[in-house]
């Protein structure tokens, strides 16, 4: 394999990993954009997703109908969890709703361990999913090209969302100044369900492509993902949409590039390199790539 | 009508009104004056629901006010151009005005008004596709308004609409305020610039650490002279 075609290679598992998580950086964003919230229960919405899709192929059903319901299920257990656990606290201190986000998390992974047992389960994706294309010497799996396509797909569908419909704009001036939105008449409640039924769906989406990826399963798989998108949008500026898409290639640009260059007895360590490369990052631009200046909210 | 009668709000532990009590008349232009901290934020945040009173009525048509949230309020033609101008800086001028007009229905309707608050203040006109956030800080205040009048306001709540600007704009914006005023517009005004607001206001009332301490018309209120002593004293940078 010549030196670009290695290129290409890792090019596109850098794009595919970021993919995933830009969608589920941006489900973050946009909550903590409007309510200063950092949802870490954003997560276990790909563990309800994938276990839901994973029951209903159980039941012979095809991947298909699997799928939409399993979208469905996140979506829906977002829109439960802000109205529920969220909503109560409204105007409450970040702490408070940030510890709220814990408490959603350890309930939801301990309710999955007590309905589906604590390991692992097969997932078994269909074989299209897992195709390897051959493209000259370079080797695609499908999966990866599957998981750039749709990512490319929702983000323009959402950049046509934020920008064209009543809802969308209101979304962004809610996250610019809820008291100002409030003053207008913009329909708080529902420009936040808004955000959490988008950023469940989407975690729903990345719920399929990763257990599709990873060929398995189990209650806390949402931890890991959750965390990677709050670096990411960390990295590209908190709050901001189009920062945590770039966060997010950034990251999985920096996680690829640092598996090809350490030496193997490293790769174990790789996230501690990403998260030093992180630090140093916000020495420089302590509110991320994208981030301005700290603006006060009421 | 809107009335107040006996409002107290407080803050915690800090008392910000201890008994407001005031009404505007349908199509009346009345200015609420005071010095810093006397309550005319307050009074203006609570008629539009965003804080509540622990005591007294608020009422508008009979609706009652104090139990409303800021949407219904929003929904009875209330609308607030708040202090400080917020309007939203990263959304072009067009989206702004858009936001102003988010619960409204009839696109007919809400499109003349667009043409209309462009025709009355023609520089958004121009500027309609940038960002709030490049515009300089008196076309950020007539896009505020801007924004409040494409809510169809019945009731609407300045407050501080000249804060800050150089004179030449304040022109413009008291100009505007008496053309809505004019046009049958009802107008709530806060100002500490009590002689161009008197000007304007068919009646005046003066706030002072939280309740109102002087009510009546504009040439009454500014040759008492306890408008004087309370309140212009306080505030030697707004002698004009």
């Amino acid at each position: 394999m010549s030196a670009l075609e290695l290129l290409l290679q890792q090019l596109i598992n850098a794009v595919s990993i970021g993919s995933l998580y830009a969608l589920m950086a941006i489900g973050l964003a946009m909550v903590f954009g409007i309510l200063r919230l950092i949802n870490f229960a954003h997560g276990d919405l790909i563990m309800v997703g994938s276990y839901v899709a994973l029951l209903v192929m159980m039941l012979g059903l095809p991947f298909a109908v699997a799928a939409v319901a399993g979208l469905a299920a996140s979506t829906l257990a977002g829109l439960a969890m802000e109205r529920v656990a969220y909503r109560p606290l409204r105007g409450a201190h970040e702490i408070a709703m940030l510890l709220t986000s814990f408490s959603v998390t350890i309930f939801l992974e301990n309710l999955a361990i007590i309905l589906f047992r604590p390991t692992s389960r097969p997932f078994p994706a269909p074989s299209v999913l897992r195709s390897v294309i051959i493209l000259g010497k370079l080797q695609v799996a499908g999966l990866d090209l599957i998981a750039i396509a749709v990512a490319a797909l929702l983000l323009v569908a959402l950049t046509v969302f934020v920008r064209s419909t009543n809802v969308g704009i209101a979304m962004r001036a809610a996250s610019q100044d809820l008291l100002a939105a409030r003053l207008m008449g913009i329909n708080v409640n529902r420009v936040v369900a808004a955000a959490f039924a988008i950023g469940s769906l989407l975690a729903g989406v990345v719920g399929l492509l990763w257990s599709a990826r990873v060929g398995k399963v189990d209650p806390l798989m949402g931890f890991n993902p959750v965390l990677k998108a709050f670096v990411a949008s960390v990295i590209g500026g908190l709050g901001s949409l189009p920062g945590a898409v770039l966060g997010a290639y950034v990251l999985g640009g920096l996680e690829i590039l640092l598996q090809g260059l350490l030496p193997s007895t490293l790769t174990p360590y790789r996230d501690a390199f990403v998260f030093t490369a992180l630090i140093a990052l916000l020495l420089l631009r302590p509110n991320g790539i994208l981030g301005g200046t700290e603006r006060e909210k009421i | 009508m809107l009335k107040l009668e006996a409002v107290e709000v407080a803050y915690g532990h800090i008392v910000a009104l201890t008994g407001v009590s005031l009404r505007v008349l349908d199509g009346e232009l009345v200015a609420l004056l005071g010095a810093n901290g006397a309550g005319k934020s307050t009074t203006l945040m609570s008629i539009s629901g965003i804080v509540r009173p622990r005591g007294g009525t608020l009422e508008y048509n009979g609706a009652d006010l104090s139990r409303a949230s800021p949407l219904d309020i929003v929904g009875l033609g209330v609308i607030q151009c708040p202090e400080g101008r917020r309007i939203f800086g990263g959304l072009t001028v067009l989206e702004n005005l858009r936001m102003g007009a988010i619960r409204r229905r009839d696109a007919g309707a809400v499109r003349r008004d667009l043409d209309w608050v462009l025709s009355l203040f023609p520089v958004l006109g121009q500027r309609r596709h940038q960002s709030g956030a490049t515009l300089s800080g008196g076309e950020q205040q007539m896009l505020a308004m801007a924004r409040a009048l494409m809510g169809s306001p019945r009731l609407l709540l300045l407050d501080e609409p000249s804060l800050g600007l150089a004179p030449i704009v304040v022109q413009a914006i008291f100009q505007v305020i008496g053309e809505l005023h004019r046009r049958g517009v009802t107008i709530l005004l806060v100002e500490q610039n009590v002689r161009q607001a008197l000007a304007v206001a068919d009646r005046g009332y003066v706030l002072a650490t939280g309740r109102v301490i002087l009510e009546g018309s504009g040439a009454r209120l500014l040759s008492h002279p306890e408008l004087e002593q309370a309140y212009l004293s306080a505030a030697p940078g707004d002698r004009r």
